[in-house]
C-alpha cells in the first residue's frame, strides 16, 4: 500500500461518521427541527455500540445497538420539543450534555478493553487491483452504507411523496397542517431518523475508526456534522462532498504534523468551521437562494390548534 | 336557488375559545350550484366557521350534514375526501417548493406525480388560470399564487369550494376573471362559499347570503335584491355612512394656496430585493389639508415608495424627500418623526406593532422620540405609556382585552385601529399610510377613514397608499397611480373616473 493510498483510506474512515451524522441531521432539519444534540447522540451511539459488540461478541450487533442508543436519545428529544413544545436550542444543548454524561457512566466498565473491529471487505481480484482496489472495494460495510444512504436520502427527499411532505412541514408547518399532513408525526419520525444516523456514526467511531471505548471519543465530530448540514445547504449529495472535504481536513492535520509542515494544527481543526462560515457567506449573498434552500420553519415550535 | 339539492347543512355550530364564543349556534345551508356569500365583520366568526367545515377545527357542539348524511370532519384530508376544497385568504403555499409540488401535497397520496404537471396545465387552461408547474412559488406574484390555490382546489374535483376573501389581493380585471371562473363552476353544479367584505362584489356574484355578527347568524338576505347599504347595516348593526353603491367623495380641500408639506422630487431607488420594484423618477407633492391617494396593484413599488417616505430605506439624494420644506432624504424614520411626520405601514403585526409587546410598549415604540413626557433622562415613564395606550384605545374604539394586552391578542381590525390611532393621536403634520383599512371590517374602516379625513382637515398632509380603489376614491382629494415603480401625475379625484384609474393601474400610462 502506498503512502497516498493510506492517506485516502484514512480520509474515507474519517469522513464516514461525519457523513452519517450529517445525513440524519439534514433530514431532521428539513422537517423543521433543529437538534443540536448530535454530539450527545453520537457519543451514546459509540458507547452502546461498543458495549453491544462486547456483550454479544458481534460487531454487527454492536452496530445495531449503536443505532438503538442514538434513537433512544433522539426519542427523548422528540418528546421534549414536539410533544411538550420545549425550546429546541436549549433541549438540543441539554441533550449533548446528557449524552456526554450518560456515555461516561455506561462506558466506565469498558474502558481499556480491546474492541471488536468491523472487518474490511475483501473481494478477490477487485480488492487486489492496484491503486483503486483497496479504496473502492476494500472498505468496511458502513462506508458503503453511508454512500448509499446519501443517495437514498436524496431520492427520498426529492422524488417521493413522503419526502415532499417532510419538506413541506419544514417549509411551512401551518400550511402543512391545514393540508392534513401530520406535522408532529412527520417531525418525530425525522428526529428518530436523525438519532439513528447519529448513533450509527458514533458506533462507527468505536467499532471501525478506533475500536475501543474512550470517554469523549467523538471529540466534537457532532458539531462538525451540524456545520456540514449548513455547509451543504440542506442537500444530501453536497453533504457527501462536504463530509469528504471535512474528513480530509481532519486527516490533513495529522499528516501535516508528521511531515513537519509548519501549519498550526489548531488552524486545520478549525478548517471545517471556517469552510462553513465561508459557505454561509457565499449562500447568503444570494438572498433568494438562501431563503428557498433553508427550511423556513427551522427551530420553530408548532402547536396545532384543535 | 331554493329548488336545488341541499349540499351542506350545518346546524347549531358552537366553538368557544376561552370565554369567547366565536361561533354561537350557527346554522348554514349551502345548495349545489349556488354561490353563497358569508358576510360579517372581522371577528364575526366567519373564519372559525369555515375552518370547522374544512376540518381544521373541531366544533364544541353542532352537527354537519353533507349531501343529506351526518358527517364528522376530523381533519382537512377528510374534508377533501368528501369534496370540500378551500382557497385560503393568507395563502397556504410552500415558498420553497414548486407549483407542481404545492399542488401534489393537496392531492390524495396515491395520485401519480408524473401526470400531475399535465393535469395542472389542462385544468389551468380550461379555467383560464395559466400556471407554470415547474416554477418556484417564492418568485411568484400574489395573483399567480392565488391561481395555484384555485387550481389545486379544482384538481380535487370538489363539490364545494370555500373562498376566503379571494379578491382582496387582485386587480379589478383579475377579480372579474375570477368571477367568470366561479360562475362557470357554479354552472357545473359546484357550490361556492364566498367570504368577502366587498358588498358590491357579493351583490354581483352571489345567489344567497348568510350574515354573521358576534358569532351568530343575523340574517339571510337575498343579495340580488338587497342593497349594499342594507347588507352593511345587517353586518355592523348600524347605518354605515358612506357605504353603498355611491360613496360620498371628499370634496377637494386644501386648495393650491396651502403650503406643500410633503414633497418627493425625482426619487429613484434601486430594488431592495430580487423581487422588489425599482422606483423610477417618482415626484409628488402633498399640501396641508389634503389627502393624496396612491392607487395601484400590489407589487408595483408601493412598498418601496413607503419605505422611502418613512426613511426605512434612505434616499440617495438628501433633497429627494422634503417634509415641511426640510430636506430629509438621508434621514431615518426617527429623525423624520421629529420633523413632524408619522408613518403607518401596511403590515400591522410585525411591522407597525411588535406582536409580543404590550400595547403601551408598542405606543412608545413610534413616539419615544417625539413625546418628551414618555421618556425622562433616558428612562421610560411606564405609567404615562400605559395611560397613552388607554387613551388611544378609548378614542379610537379599540376593542381589546382589558388591562394592557399584547398586540397579538387583538383581532386584526382592532390592532389596525390601534396603530392608526397611535399616529393620529400625535396630530402629525405629515402622515404616510399604507393600506389603511386592509382586512378590516366596514365599521372599523369607516372610522379609520374618518380619522384620516379629520387629520387632513386639521391642516396635515396625508398620503395614503391603497390597493382598494373604492377606498382611494372615497378618501382622496387627488389621486396618483403607481405602476411598475412609476407614479402618474396626481389628478383631482373629482376629475377622474374609476375606468381611467383602472387603466393606469393596468399600466396604460407607461
Amino acid at each position: 500500500m502506498t503512502g497516498s493510498e493510506a492517506v485516502i483510506l484514512t480520509i474515507v474512515t474519517a469522513a464516514t461518521p461525519l457523513l452519517l451524522a450529517a445525513l440524519g441531521e439534514l433530514v431532521t432539519e428539513r422537517s423543521g427541527v433543529l437538534n443540536l444534540g448530535v454530539e450527545g447522540m453520537m457519543i451514546v451511539g459509540a458507547v452502546t455500540g461498543f458495549a453491544g459488540a462486547q456483550l454479544t461478541g458481534s460487531a454487527y450487533l454492536g452496530v445495531l445497538s449503536a443505532v438503538a442508543g442514538g434513537m433512544a436519545l433522539s426519542g427523548l428529544f422528540g418528546l421534549l420539543v414536539l410533544r411538550l413544545a420545549a425550546n429546541q436550542v436549549a433541549s438540543g444543548l441539554a441533550l449533548t450534555l446528557l449524552g456526554l454524561g450518560l456515555s461516561g457512566m455506561i462506558g466506565e466498565a469498558f474502558i481499556g478493553q480491546p474492541g471488536l473491529k468491523l472487518e474490511r471487505l475483501y473481494i478477490p481480484v477487485l480488492t487486489d487491483l492496484p491503486v483503486v482496489g483497496a479504496i473502492l472495494f476494500g472498505q468496511d460495510l458502513l462506508v458503503y452504507v453511508s454512500a448509499a444512504l446519501a443517495v437514498c436520502v436524496s431520492r427520498f427527499l426529492f422524488h417521493t411523496r413522503g419526502g415532499l411532505a417532510l419538506r413541506a412541514v419544514g417549509n411551512n408547518h401551518a400550511s402543512a397542517h391545514m393540508l392534513g399532513v401530520s406535522v408532529i408525526r412527520t417531525r418525530f419520525l425525522a428526529v428518530l431518523f436523525g438519532g439513528a444516523c447519529s448513533g450509527l456514526a458514533g458506533g462507527y467511531l468505536s467499532l471501525a475508526y478506533t475500536p475501543q471505548w474512550v470517554e469523549g471519543m467523538t471529540a466534537g465530530r457532532g458539531w462538525i456534522a451540524l456545520a456540514l448540514v449548513v455547509f451543504a445547504s440542506w442537500m444530501p449529495l453536497r453533504a457527501a462532498i462536504g463530509a469528504y472535504l471535512f474528513g480530509g481536513a481532519l486527516i490533513l492535520q495529522f499528516h501535516a504534523q508528521a511531515e513537519g509542515i509548519p501549519l498550526p494544527p489548531q488552524f486545520l481543526s478549525a478548517l471545517p468551521y471556517l469552510a462553513t462560515v465561508a459557505a454561509l457567506v457565499i449562500l447568503s449573498r444570494d438572498r433568494w437562494r438562501a431563503r428557498h434552500d433553508s427550511p423556513t420553519c427551522l427551530g420553530q415550535v408548532f402547536v396545532p390548534d384543535r | 336557488m331554493p329548488g336545488r339539492n341541499v349540499l351542506l347543512e350545518a346546524r347549531g355550530i358552537v366553538k368557544r375559545f376561552g370565554g369567547l364564543a366565536a361561533n354561537d349556534h350557527i346554522d348554514l345551508t349551502v345548495r349545489a350550484g349556488e354561490i353563497h356569500a358569508l358576510l360579517g365583520e372581522n371577528g364575526a366568526g366567519k373564519s372559525t366557521l369555515v375552518k370547522i367545515l374544512y376540518g381544521s377545527l373541531q366544533p364544541d357542539a353542532g352537527t354537519v350534514a353533507w349531501a343529506g348524511k351526518q358527517v364528522a370532519i376530523g381533519n382537512p384530508s377528510e374534508a377533501r375526501a368528501l369534496g370540500i376544497g378551500m382557497v385560503f385568504q393568507h395563502f397556504s403555499l410552500f415558498e420553497g417548493l414548486t407549483v407542481a409540488e404545492n399542488i401534489a401535497l393537496a392531492l390524495p397520496p396515491n395520485a401519480g406525480r408524473r401526470g400531475l404537471a399535465a393535469d395542472v396545465r389542462s385544468v389551468s387552461e380550461a379555467y383560464g388560470l395559466p400556471l407554470d408547474p415547474a416554477a418556484r412559488v417564492s418568485g411568484l406574484p400574489v395573483g399567480v399564487r392565488q391561481r395555484i390555490e384555485i387550481v389545486r382546489c379544482l384538481l380535487q374535483r370538489p363539490r364545494l369550494i370555500v373562498m376566503d376573501e379571494p379578491t382582496s389581493v387582485l386587480t379589478p380585471q383579475e377579480a372579474e376573471r375570477l368571477f367568470e371562473t366561479l360562475r362557470r363552476l357554479a354552472g357545473e353544479g359546484c357550490a361556492v362559499l364566498y367570504i368577502s367584505h366587498r358588498l358590491e362584489e357579493i351583490r354581483q356574484l352571489c345567489h344567497a347570503a348568510t350574515v354573521l355578527r358576534h358569532g351568530r347568524v343575523v340574517g339571510q338576505p337575498d343579495p340580488k335584491t338587497a342593497t349594499a347599504a342594507q347588507l352593511a347595516r345587517m353586518m355592523v348593526g348600524v347605518d354605515v355612512e358612506g357605504e353603498g353603491g355611491r360613496r360620498a367623495r371628499r370634496s377637494r380641500r386644501g386648495g393650491t394656496a396651502a403650503p406643500v408639506r410633503l414633497a418627493v422630487r425625482g426619487l429613484s431607488q434601486s430594488r431592495g430585493t430580487a423581487f422588489g420594484v425599482a422606483l423610477d423618477d417618482v415626484s409628488l407633492e402633498v399640501r396641508g389639508g389634503e389627502i393624496l391617494g396612491v392607487a395601484g396593484v400590489a407589487g408595483n413599488g408601493q412598498d418601496e415608495l413607503f419605505a422611502a417616505l418613512s426613511g426605512e430605506v434612505p434616499a440617495l439624494d438628501h433633497a429627494a424627500v422634503e417634509i415641511d420644506g426640510r430636506a430629509c432624504g438621508r434621514m431615518g424614520p426617527a429623525a423624520r418623526r421629529r420633523l413632524g411626520a408619522a408613518f403607518i405601514p401596511e403590515e400591522r403585526l410585525g411591522h407597525a406593532a411588535v406582536p409580543e409587546m404590550r400595547l403601551s410598549d408598542n405606543a412608545v415604540l413610534t413616539r419615544h422620540g417625539t413625546d418628551p413626557e414618555l421618556v425622562t433622562g433616558g428612562l421610560l415613564r411606564l405609567s404615562r405609556a400605559r395611560s397613552l395606550a388607554r387613551r388611544i384605545v378609548q378614542r379610537f374604539d379599540v376593542r381589546a382585552p382589558s388591562g394592557d394586552p399584547e398586540a397579538r391578542a387583538l383581532s386584526g381590525g382592532n390592532l389596525q385601529k390601534f396603530v392608526v390611532g397611535r399616529e393620529l393621536d400625535r396630530k402629525p403634520g405629515v402622515l404616510a399610510v399604507s393600506q389603511p383599512s386592509w382586512g378590516v371590517d366596514i365599521g372599523a374602516a369607516t372610522e379609520i377613514r374618518r380619522g384620516l379625513a379629520a387629520l387632513a382637515d386639521g391642516g396635515a398632509a396625508v398620503l395614503a397608499i391603497s390597493q382598494d380603489l373604492d377606498e382611494i376614491l372615497e378618501i382622496s382629494d387627488r389621486i396618483a397611480v403607481i405602476s411598475r415603480g412609476r407614479l402618474s401625475p396626481a389628478v383631482p379625484a373629482s376629475e377622474t373616473t374609476r375606468e381611467a384609474i383602472g387603466l393606469l393601474m393596468g399600466g396604460a400610462g407607461d
